[in-house]
């Protein structure tokens, strides 16, 4: 390998960087960063079209702003990030590339990549060949977001950093099913990236510092923001944020930005209420009003509280969910709370794969950027005892504090079961409600979640249990059981607290819906294990997405010819069929 | 209404002019702004939902805004089962809303 670009040295269309980073956010921006500057070829990877991840989503090329590092925080180091890797002949950066599938080979094939020195080309000096690692085969689509015709793309790195971020988690209440019902991060998302208010009279409710900003980021957005309702208690938040407060010495500039949300609220008029939550949305078509009420310490509403609030919008977050597809796939092993579990230079429980940022725990953005900064400098070989990542070490150690103290501050409280009504929703895609919920597990006599699953269907829609995943758990088994459990990290054996539990509802091998047709007109996979979710199908010519289990799925008709290569500009309109204009749906 | 696009004037940001742009979804003109998404453009216009769910054919619109959850899927010029709130608009899109009923059980 030259070392130059990251690139095909087989002819067979496989790239072959040293470092593969999936997630373009600051944990993926600082692991590239870090990893270029030992000398590592890099390619990057998000399924995004702009770098930035959700933290800094931010307005496309084509609309400029004056002053956009005002809707941000820490803009200048996004900036600084982009530049360099933007600068760097070495790096790669593929967007809109969406990594649908993983394939690793096992510990004991006794499969492990060579490990050979090599010289960094532009001065000669020595670059420390990155640690042995197992094959690793990564197959992305690319091109625009679910389109037909994408071009596939298989990398074979020789280490792997997995910065895939987390997703909103919203806890179901009666009504949260009506279109004016939001998660937090999709107002955060529409202010930040395209200067849309999801509302203009809008309730902000759920728990945990992010409530905050994107109650701020929708007032900057011109909408009126009613209250910022936080379910967790005063009691809950003191315990959890001023327990060990030396532990917070490093941290002191959080309190000063959380201070600011607070003054910019107090400036808009925004109440912030703690000990509040949202019990229920009504409406017919969309949202017309919430109803707020108090909640106790396990954060059950507190009968004679509920107050009535007109509002056409409503944003809704209890936490985040790491998105765990890949290292699952990957084989990393998980902690009982289920994030990857990662060592100090953030190796993961597989050779040659790191984690860094809110999938190895929810700290925020200082500890994923340093998370990232050790994650890419030992994924190109180097360990975090090295003076160039001495800051990062410090930084990873101050905010490990940091993400035990959200969860204890704001943590998922068991008691908000009890605003949970017989109609009310559970799983969005299935429509399966709580009462059928509940009746089928009566009827089936025992918290079997695979009993549950197959009877209701709740978690086999199409978002695959991304959003109710965690609750449905959560409702099925109730308190988790506690033993120790031992994982494997580079030959040290990690000691935790519980067994780690399967993870169910995270386990997607097929990690995004793919089309057939685009799985179809792949070339054979490069791979030569056969264990994977790449094997070729032999469908007809449908082109229906995968995971097309569900009847009631979208991907159930199909409707795009998958001979031909539609083109994005075709502008063939399906023709509304019926009054209702519905498609036609032949099956 | 509720969902608005903020008027560049209006913006702290100082933006740019930006470049309209127009789709049709079912058959109506509506115009955003060159680099919105598809769920940017019908949520500034003022519509909330843009599908009908299968068991119980009730409306659904945004939800996650970041491609998680699925609710937001429109077909985009024949192609189906796109996230309105991933793709970015392109001039002349022709956008249908989706509805997908379960299928029949045949004995």
């Amino acid at each position: 390998m030259s070392g130059a670009v990251p690139r095909d040295n087989r002819m067979d269309g496989v790239l072959r960087p040293d470092v593969l980073i999936i997630g373009a956010g600051p944990a993926g921006l600082a692991a590239a960063r870090a990893a270029l500057r030992r000398g590592a070829s890099v390619t990057l990877l998000d399924a995004a079209d702009s770098l930035g991840g959700q933290y800094w989503r931010h307005l496309p090329e084509t609309r400029r702003a004056a002053r956009e590092e005002i809707l941000h925080h820490g803009w200048a180091t996004y900036r600084r990030l982009v530049c360099e890797l933007r600068d760097a002949p070495r790096c790669e950066i593929i967007l809109g590339a969406q990594v649908w599938a993983l394939e690793s080979g096992r510990r004991g094939d006794g499969e492990t990549t060579e490990s050979t020195d090599r010289q960094d080309p532009r001065d000669g000096t020595a670059i420390a060949s990155p640690a042995p690692s197992v094959p690793l085969t990564v197959h992305a689509l690319i091109g625009p977001p679910d389109g037909t015709g994408r071009k596939p793309r298989t990398i074979q790195p020789r280490t792997l950093v997995l910065a895939t971020g987390a997703h909103d988690r919203t806890l179901p209440f009666p009504g949260w099913d009506l279109p004016g019902v939001f998660t937090a991060g999709a107002a955060q998302a529409y202010a930040k990236g395209e200067r849309v208010a999801v509302g203009r009279r809008v309730v902000v409710a759920g728990a945990g510092p992010f409530l905050l900003p994107v109650a701020s980021s929708l007032v900057s957005t011109g909408a009126t923001v009613l209250g910022v309702y936080e379910a967790s208690t005063p009691r809950q938040m003191i315990r959890g944020w001023l327990s060990k407060p030396w532990q917070l010495a490093g941290a002191a500039h959080k309190s000063g930005e959380l201070a600011g949300y607070i003054r910019g609220q107090l400036r808009h008029r925004v109440p912030y209420r703690t000990g509040y939550a949202v019990v229920a949305a009504h409406g017919e078509d969309r949202v017309a009003a919430v109803t707020v009420a108090r909640v106790d310490a396990q954060w059950a509403p507190i009968p004679g509280t509920a107050r009535r609030i007109e509002a056409d919008a409503v944003c809704v977050s209890h936490g985040f969910t790491p998105r765990l597809e890949l290292a699952i796939a990957a084989g990393c092993a998980l902690s009982p709370d289920r994030f990857v579990v990662v060592d100090a230079d953030q190796r993961t429980s597989v050779p040659g794969v790191f984690a860094a940022g809110e999938i190895t725990r929810i700290g925020g953005v200082d500890a994923a950027l340093a998370e990232g900064e050790l994650a890419g400098h030992a994924a190109a070989g180097g360990c975090s005892a090295d003076a160039a990542v001495v800051t990062a070490r410090r930084s990873a150690t101050v905010f490990t504090g940091f993400a035990a103290r959200i969860e204890a501050a704001h943590g998922i409280q068991p008691g908000w079961t009890a605003w949970l009504t017989e109609d009310t929703i559970v799983c969005r895609c299935e429509e399966v409600t709580y009462g059928r919920f509940c009746s089928t597990l009566a009827a089936t006599g025992g918290p079997s979640l695979r009993s549950l699953r197959m009877t209701t269907r709740a978690g086999l829609g199409v978002c695959q249990a991304r959003v109710c995943g965690r609750t449905v758990e959560d409702l099925l088994i109730g308190e988790p059981t506690v033993g120790v459990a031992e994982v494997d990290i580079d030959h040290t054996r990690i000691s935790l607290p519980a067994p780690v539990p399967v993870a169910v509802s995270d386990r997607r091998p097929i990690t995004t819906p793919v089309r057939l047709a685009e799985l179809a007109a792949m070339p054979p996979s490069p791979s030569a294990r056969p264990s994977v979710p790449s094997a070729r199908p032999s469908v007809p010519s449908a082109a229906p997405s995968v995971p097309s289990a569900a009847p009631s799925v979208p991907s159930a008709a199909p409707s795009v010819p998958s001979g031909s290569t539609p083109r994005r500009s075709d502008p063939t309109p399906r023709s509304p069929t019926g009054p209702s204009g519905q498609p036609a749906t032949s099956t | 209404m509720s969902a608005r696009l903020l008027s560049p004037e209006s913006d702290p940001i100082r933006p740019d002019q930006p470049q309209p742009l127009t789709l049709t979804l079912d058959g109506d003109e509506l115009t955003g702004v060159t680099g919105q998404t598809i769920a940017g453009i019908v949520l500034a216009a003022g519509r909330l939902s843009w599908r009908r769910t299968s068991v119980r054919a009730q409306p659904r619109g945004l939800f996650c805004g970041i491609g998680v959850c699925f609710d937001c899927i429109v077909t985009v010029n024949g192609e189906r089962d796109v996230r309105a709130c991933q793709r970015r608009a392109q001039p002349g899109d022709v956008i249908t809303t989706q509805h997908d009923d379960v299928p029949e059980v045949i004995e």
